[in-house]
């Protein structure tokens, strides 16, 4: 299956939050107008401004960090786009929710026994060949559904097009290794509260690059440690040695 | 009830108020969820439970491999008597460590997890196994103090004969896991103050946690000199401090080679809240003990060596809850402050440890013997304290 993504263009969102309604129908979540993502909220529609609109939504990273830090591998980067959230492996160290560099995973912290929620690019809708409940329900086009490929071409047609309308950035592309979701806006991201200093690298290289010297570490530091025990031990050992050689020699005179 | 009273004294008053606050934290904790009972949210999902039962914990545990390393692999027999009190610190270090892990985790029920579910990409997965690991290997290098105390020959004999292969395990693992820590905040580059995120971090984690170490064997044999009317052994302690001010200068020109790489002086001089605790921990807990240290006449005198060591602690402590706390404040924008039961299960959990090494430093042959029980002892073999 091709990947799939989606493109949000700010400038058409007229803020009508009928895409957090659907997502919750589909979800089955409880109905609510949050505008901060919460374990009942998988997206929200948050007003900048001026009929500035801006959706949050998790990004599905191309590298996700939150799969990667995992310690029992609850998280998975699927063929076709979704990072998906396995309930019975996770032990709630909430790592995920610490490294995400977007924010996204959130917590049902009121629970005894409590869960990472967050949108899972409605993936059984995928597998049934549909787009996500929150592309089909936006009435003005300003989250599209398709083809990663053919999605990054329309950004770019849109930015070439009308240079005067955007900032000439499409969000989501590079940040961290590049998402499948995109972002278009006539106003600078970082005005709107998106993170403007992440790499252009997955961040699990970060931590890759220290884990991947262990082996090195192990191997190297063994045998270094026992060489210097050897080592030292054995001088001791001799030394005791000629001691006792010479109070043998000095008794037999 | 007069004798009831007189049976309370101070100190145990204080354990037992400690311990029913933290009781009752434990209840709501495990009967209405994290979000009853901590300050955590979705835009701060760590707090003080990581940032100091994890951290530190492991941290000021760090005396155990230190000293293990000092005196069976570079020989320097000279530390032997203060290896007991150290290996008990860790041992029981580690053994909190997981039980206030216990709290922290949202499933603390699936805490075996890691062991068949495993994504080597992550530092969580490693951290997980360094403490199963190393948490077996602090047992086995501990036992020998029970089984003296026990009498037990047979398995005395048999931890003895694999000392080495022991604390070389135990020095690895260490390694790995105190910079392992360390590189959990690898992944957070853009959250992290700049003062104090750096590709170095698991580095600065090793080579802090050896100070620490140190100066947690200075400040306990201290404590427990004056507990138990014990002799303190001051030369000893005081070659130990020459280890800190050397750790300390290695920590200190490293920090300073960093800031340069990373262009990030500007930082340092800029005026705000993270400077300040910037400056405390750096100032109070690394420069100042380093100085005060390499002055002859306070290392060798008790208080001094004492009160250095203290804040070698206190900056230690500063850190790591500069990098997991304030130091991500900035970014997150929450404004967590621990809530009043978060703290008293940190504190419970700090008086159980107080507790155990009190006790155990009472019952069991922990603190080298005065010197007139020291020579009853060397005639009975298994009490010798050689290997």
């Amino acid at each position: 299956m091709a990947r799939k993504a989606m493109l949000i263009d700010i400038t058409l969102c007229v803020g009508c939050g009928l895409c957090r309604d659907a997502c919750k129908e589909q979800n089955g979540l409880p109905a609510g107008e949050e505008t901060k993502l919460n374990a009942n909220a998988y997206t929200v529609v948050q007003d900048h401004g001026n009929d500035v609109f801006v959706r949050r939504v998790c990004m599905h990273c191309e590298v996700p960090t939150c799969a990667s830090v995992c310690p029992v591998g609850a998280f998975t980067k699927t063929a076709d786009g979704p990072v998906l959230y396995e309930e019975s492996k996770c032990i709630g160290c909430r790592y995920c929710m610490q490294a995400c560099p977007y924010q996204v995973p959130t917590y049902t912290w009121d629970q005894v026994a409590p869960r990472v929620r967050k949108c899972i690019f409605c993936h059984t809708r995928l597998a049934e060949g549909l787009p996500t409940a929150c592309a089909e329900a936006c009435p003005t086009g300003a989250t599209i559904f398709g083809d990663r490929e053919e999605l990054i071409a329309e950004a770019q047609r849109r930015l070439r097009e009308e240079p005067e309308k955007y900032v000439n950035h499409i969000y989501g592309l590079n940040e961290a290794g590049g998402s499948s979701v995109f972002f278009l806006s006539a106003i600078p991201f970082e005005q709107l509260g998106f993170p403007n200093n992440l790499p252009d690298h997955p961040l699990p290289m970060l931590t890759w690059n220290a884990l991947s010297k262990i082996p090195n570490i192990v191997a190297v530091g063994g045998t270094a440690l026992y060489g210097l025990w050897w080592i030292i031990n054995r001088r001791d050992e001799v030394g005791k040695l000629q001691a006792k050689l010479k109070e043998m020699e000095d008794r037999k005179e | 009830m007069k004798k009831l009273l007189g049976l309370l004294t101070f100190w145990r008053a204080v354990l037992v108020i400690l311990l029913g606050l933290g009781l009752y934290a434990t209840y709501v904790r495990f009967t209405q969820g994290l979000g009853a009972a901590t300050n955590l949210s979705d835009q701060f999902p760590w707090g003080l439970w990581i940032g100091f039962d994890i951290l530190c914990g492991v941290g000021l545990a760090a005396g155990g491999f230190t000293l293990c390393a000092i005196v069976y692999i570079f020989n320097i027999k000279t530390f032997k008597p203060v290896i007991r009190p150290a290996v008990l610190t860790a041992f029981l270090g580690y053994l909190l460590v997981i039980f206030a892990l216990l709290y922290d985790l949202g499933r603390p029920d699936r805490i075996w997890h890691a062991i068949v579910m495993w994504n080597p990409s992550s530092v969580m997965f490693e951290v997980a196994w360094c403490v199963m690991l190393y948490t077996t290997v602090l047992a086995l290098e501990f036992s020998p103090i029970l089984f003296e105390k026990l009498g037990w020959e047979r398995p005395l004999r048999f931890v003895r004969a694999i000392t080495i292969p022991l604390v070389i395990v135990g020095v690895l693992l260490s390694t790995l896991h105190q910079s392992s820590l360390g590189s959990l905040y690898l992944i957070v580059p853009e959250k992290l103050h700049p003062l104090w995120y750096s590709s170095l971090l698991p580095v600065f984690f090793f080579v802090s946690a050896i100070g620490v170490g140190c100066a947690m064997v200075i400040f306990e044999s201290f404590m427990s000199s004056r507990a138990f009317k014990r002799e303190i052994e001051m030369p000893l302690l005081s070659q130990l401090g020459r280890v800190l001010v050397v750790i300390l200068m290695i920590y200190t020109i490293m920090k300073l080679q960093d800031l340069a790489d990373r262009r990030a002086w500007a930082y340092v001089v800029t005026p705000n809240l993270e400077s300040m605790l910037y400056w405390a921990e750096m100032g109070l807990g690394v420069l100042l003990p380093m100085i005060l240290l390499a002055i002859p006449k306070v290392r060798l005198h008790a208080t001094g060596l004492f009160s250095s060591a203290l804040l070698v602690v206190l900056g230690f402590v500063l850190n790591r809850m500069n990098v997991s706390i304030t130091g991500m404040e900035g970014w997150a924008q929450a404004g967590y402050f621990p809530s009043w039961m978060e703290i008293s299960v940190t504190t419970m959990i700090v008086a159980l440890g107080i507790t155990g090494f009190a006790l155990a430093a009472r019952y069991l042959p922990v603190f080298p013997p005065a010197e007139h029980e020291a020579k009853t002892m060397e005639e009975s073999p298994h009490m010798a304290w050689a290997e």
